[in-house]
């Protein structure tokens, strides 16, 4: 059997729809490769199955020569936050364990309309809730990297950890992931890949288990800027039954892939030389500039004077939203119901919770229930809520005088698991530098640069105007062609 | 403001109540406020449910532009500030019936702003004079499930069908003061809600319900202490729960004691009230802005398709009743109360005018006297042998129009109507068929008061000679040999003739 598992999207699929090799072919690799693959727990269900299925039915098509789709014979990681009609779907936690939706997530729906086929549903951090994805029910993910003479496990970044795990272990040619303060970035850099949270509201939060509803994005994990280009197409688009949706066409975005730069001015942030950053990633961004500046594009300073405050921001409105998003999981529709010999409703309701929680998702229920409270909403989620304001105000006008800003997309390089399981405030701060373009529900992107000496990955982040996920991708494009970034995991699983 | 003369005697003197009024109405609209999910009454458990009112995971809310106008066109009615901008927050508490563990509604920024209510003087009910009620706001939020306890030993069943539907939480300002002027109030308050078609105000089936908030203070001092009473779902148990919490704080307030910020429950069995929760065990309720709608814009063309839309309110319609159609102001109150009562009304006023061949303004009077007294009475009369079916518009005005010809005297309307309701069959021929005509033919009259005259001479020479009020002594003898088919203006104008020659 030929092992198409080094392929990505646009390769399988010109691939499939050329005859090079079938849909069938493609899946059959994939599917061994995952079940190979169990070590990396990236996987909470694995749907070979599914995956088998629609690569038949683009061979299908092919054969009566109709129209294969943007993703067509494409099998792909579904992270496990999106509901799958028939097929388990658990946030990663054990409230949900066992729950099989009635219902598809638009995104996914849209995936399979395009002619995607699904591998498994991808582990995560528990709600999404995390940056090292230490807090699924079903275990931390691997990342496929070591660091480099260590055979420690390191964290693959969190929370779309299976995803980011997955596709760089070419376990999948792409994944979906989910964005919150950094969840598709963050772990994209980690692991040496590509990943793209595109303007809030381009893709339908319809039928993903919601974690901050106002901040959520679903968006495409890939290991190139044209496979994340073809699969955010396929994903985006106006949905009427997710309010927040925008209304609006969506563009050709994989056509209008152009590296060249000239003409645009690209923004570097000051705020974001921040201490505690390793020297490794500040040189990163330093290269970053250069091949901006290589692919005609001009340089500008530029202040997002209210940086600092946008991580404590976060964590006060993720909380806050969380903790009533979450107020369905009570155990009485569906999901795992705990009902103590002679309980009463509100003992069933804290039996329920208890066990059915992770630590990381109580302390984010209980930090939000806390800053919702009445004598304290004022001081903290009122604060907060200004405090977005400003950087969304940050950004307006730093987008005055520059088209795209570039900068580091974590502090530093992927870390052990359980190096930091003690430390929640050191963890939060991985998503320093993602959280900002998340309040601001702006289009970001995070690009492979290069590797640090320790042989880790270490990502770019691009952020771009509001709608100009364009800008974001051609960017990304040119660091993509001028770093070369084409280290690849050591097989050990 | 006219103040109520309401008071409460304490052993301290009188005590004056303070009312304030919460009622939660449902829209009208076939679907719910965030789903597709019809809202028909009555339906299975569990038939009419959503996976967004299941709340099932990753569901989003869609708000429901019927629900919205009619909130919109509802503040109208009363006169209300709309607001362009408005927002949906959460009201966050773990119940059973509230699947999301948070009630959509609106906290801090209403659809609809401050407004007004006018409620009619009423002696008899004891209100000596027209007054305007305030409204603070009116508000949009969910409805919850129902819980039923009596299915299983151990278990409470959950019913989602009424999860979701949408309410208006219309909010009164602590203006009344009797609970006359609060049953009038809801009175009021349902009459414009079914004008305007935006609830159906069906009390018993809970489309309508209040929360009741009473104190009591003596005349002239500051507000006291209130209490709430939930969900009171009629007129009568609205003043009820008045009365009583009224006398009940008024006898802990003179005995030394202070009245509790609760919220409480209503017996409808014993007519009082109990705790249901203090202020101490209040929920936090945590509200803040849903992150999952974005703030409601109303624009111009929206705001004015519902001001379009809104049909004559009762005030207007009243008015115009006594203007125009020259009405008694009773009649036009009793006429105006009800959706039905004037649309019945209105039908047969203008088939009435169309038969009579008269503007609407020279029969109103005899349609409203018929509407409100004659047909009712009628039907009263025959009870359970009634058909209501035969009573259609057309045929009481066919009566009308015979009576307002002469044809038939009032006594013919009602015996001819009498038949129509429990036969059928039309007016005309029924008065043709039965002999239920008045005769106005002059010759067989003039004949019959001939004889009257010459059987009567000593009474003929004593009118003659002055005593006038014998005229009526004709007029019934004559009638009475025409066995009361007489047309009496006719029998008038002849024996007048006769009689003064």
């Amino acid at each position: 059997m030929t092992d198409f598992t080094n392929l990505g999207v646009k390769e399988i699929r010109d691939g499939v729809a050329g005859g090079d090799f079938t849909a069938r072919e493609v899946a059959e690799s994939f599917n061994a490769a995952v079940a190979a693959a169990a070590e990396l727990n990236a996987f909470i269900v694995t749907t070979p199955d599914h995956a088998l299925a629609a690569a038949d039915a683009t061979d299908a098509k092919r054969a009566k020569g109709e129209d294969l789709g943007k993703m067509g014979g494409v099998p792909i990681g579904m992270k496990d936050l999106f509901a799958t009609k028939g097929v388990q779907t658990t946030a990663a936690s054990h409230i949900l364990e066992g729950f099989k939706p009635e219902y598809e997530s638009t995104v996914s729906q849209k995936l399979w309309d395009a002619g995607a086929g699904m591998l498994g549903k991808l582990n995560l951090d528990q709600f999404a809730m995390g940056s090292s994805n230490e807090t699924s029910y079903f275990g931390n993910v691997n990342s496929p990297w070591k660091k480099d003479g260590t055979n420690a496990a390191m964290s693959p970044g969190g929370s779309s950890g299976g995803s980011s795990s997955a596709v760089a272990a070419r376990i999948a040619p792409a994944a979906t992931g989910t964005d919150t303060g950094g969840s598709i970035r963050q772990p994209a850099a980690f692991t040496g890949i590509c990943g793209i949270k595109p303007t809030y509201g381009r893709c339908s939060r319809w039928g993903v288990v919601a974690f901050a509803s106002s901040l959520d994005q679903a968006g495409p994990m890939a290991r190139s800027v044209e496979d994340c280009a073809i699969m955010l197409e396929a994903m985006a688009g106006f949905d009427p039954k997710d309010a927040t949706s925008l209304q609006m066409d969506v563009p050709d975005w994989e056509t209008a892939l152009s590296s060249d730069l000239k003409g645009k001015k690209v923004g570097i942030p000051k705020e974001y030389r921040m201490e505690g950053t390793d020297q490794a990633i500040l040189d990163s961004w330093e290269q970053g500039k250069a091949m901006l500046r290589d692919a005609g594009a001009e340089i500008v300073d530029v202040s997002l004077p209210h940086t600092k405050y946008a991580l404590p921001a976060y964590y006060i409105i993720a909380p806050a939203e969380a903790s009533s998003n979450l107020a369905r999981y009570d155990g009485v529709r569906y999901g795992l119901r705990v009902l103590p010999e002679g309980a009463g409703l509100q003992d069933m309701y804290a039996a329920t919770r208890a066990a059915g929680f992770g630590d990381e998702v109580k302390r984010r229920v209980l930090i939000g229930t806390y800053v919702l409270s009445a004598g304290f909403y004022d001081a903290y989620y009122t604060q907060a809520q200004k405090i977005r304001t400003l950087v969304a105000q940050d950004f307006e006008k730093a987008f005055a005088t520059c088209d795209v800003i570039l900068a580091p997309t974590t502090p530093t390089a992927s870390f052990p698991l359980g190096s930091l399981n003690e430390d929640p405030l050191t963890m939060y701060l991985n998503d320093v530098f993602a959280v900002p373009a998340s309040l601001a529900g702006l289009p970001a992107m995070s690009v492979p640069a290069m590797v640090n000496s320790d042989g880790l990955p270490l990502g770019l982040q691009l952020v771009g105007k509001p709608f100009d996920e364009q800008g974001v991708l051609n960017a990304g494009l040119a660091i993509q062609q001028r770093a070369g970034f084409d280290a690849q995991p050591e097989k050990w699983w | 403001m006219s103040e109520s003369t309401y008071r409460i005697q304490g052993a301290t003197g009188e005590w004056e109540v303070v009312i304030g009024l919460e009622v939660h109405a449902q829209v009208t609209s076939n679907a719910k406020l965030f789903s597709g999910a019809s809202t028909a009454f009555g339906a299975e458990p569990n038939t009419q449910v959503s996976l967004v009112d299941a709340a099932m995971p990753g569901m989003l809310p869609v708000p429901n532009r019927e629900c919205i106008r009619q909130a919109v066109r509802t503040g109208m009615a009363i006169e209300a500030q709309i607001n362009k901008w408005s927002r949906f927050d959460r009201k966050n508490y773990f119940y059973a019936d509230l699947p999301q563990g948070y009630q959509i509604s609106q906290l801090y920024h209403p659809i609809v702003g401050e407004g007004a209510l006018h409620i009619e003087a009423d002696e008899k009910a004891g209100i000596p004079q027209d007054k305007t009620i305030g409204i603070e706001r009116i508000h949009v939020e969910q409805d919850a499930g129902k819980l039923m306890h009596d299915q299983h030993p151990t278990m409470s069943y959950v019913d989602l069908n009424r999860t979701g539907i949408a309410l208006m939480e219309i909010v009164s300002k602590p203006d009344m003061r009797s609970p006359a002027e609060a049953g009038a109030y809801v009175r009021k308050l349902r009459s414009i809600l079914r004008y305007v078609g935006s609830c159906d105000g069906n009390m018993e089936e809970g489309s309508m319900r209040a929360d009741v908030n009473v104190s009591v203070r003596k005349p002239g001092e500051e507000f006291g202490t209130r209490t709430e009473t939930k969900n009171v779902n009629s007129v009568r148990f609205v003043m009820q729960v008045i009365e009583y919490e009224a006398n009940r704080q008024v006898d802990v307030l003179e005995n030394g004691g202070t009245v509790d910020q609760e919220t409480r429950l209503f017996d409808p069995g014993t007519g009082t009230t109990r705790t249901m929760r203090s202020k101490e065990d209040a929920h936090d309720y945590r509200y803040f802005p849903d992150p999952d709608l974005l703030p409601l814009e109303l624009d111009d063309s929206f705001i004015e398709e519902c001001r379009a839309s809104l049909p004559e309110l009762p005030d207007a319609k009243r008015a115009r009743y006594e203007n125009e159609l020259g009405l008694t102001p009773y009649n036009a109150r009793e006429l105006t109360a009800e959706v039905e009562t004037f649309g019945r009304f209105e039908t047969l006023l203008a088939a009435a005018a169309a038969k009579i061949g008269k503007p609407e303004a020279k029969v109103a009077t005899q349609v409203a006297n018929w509407a409100l007294s004659v047909a009712p009475g009628v039907v009263k009369s025959l009870g359970d042998e009634a058909n209501m079916a035969n009573a259609t518009a057309e045929r009481q005005a066919s009566i009308l129009a015979m009576q307002d010809k002469g044809e038939i005297s009032g006594g013919q309307a009602k015996e001819i109507y009498e038949i129509v309701l429990k036969e059928g069959g039309e007016p005309e021929a029924i008065a043709d068929e039965r002999g239920l005509k008045q005769v106005s033919d002059t010759g067989a009259i003039e004949a019959k008061i001939d004889e009257i005259i010459a059987a009567n001479e000593d009474k003929v020479a004593e009118y003659r000679g002055g005593k006038e009020k014998l005229f009526g002594f004709f007029v019934g003898q004559t009638m009475k040999a025409m066995q009361g088919k007489a047309n009496p203006a006719v029998v008038n104008q002849l024996l007048k003739a006769k009689l003064d020659n």
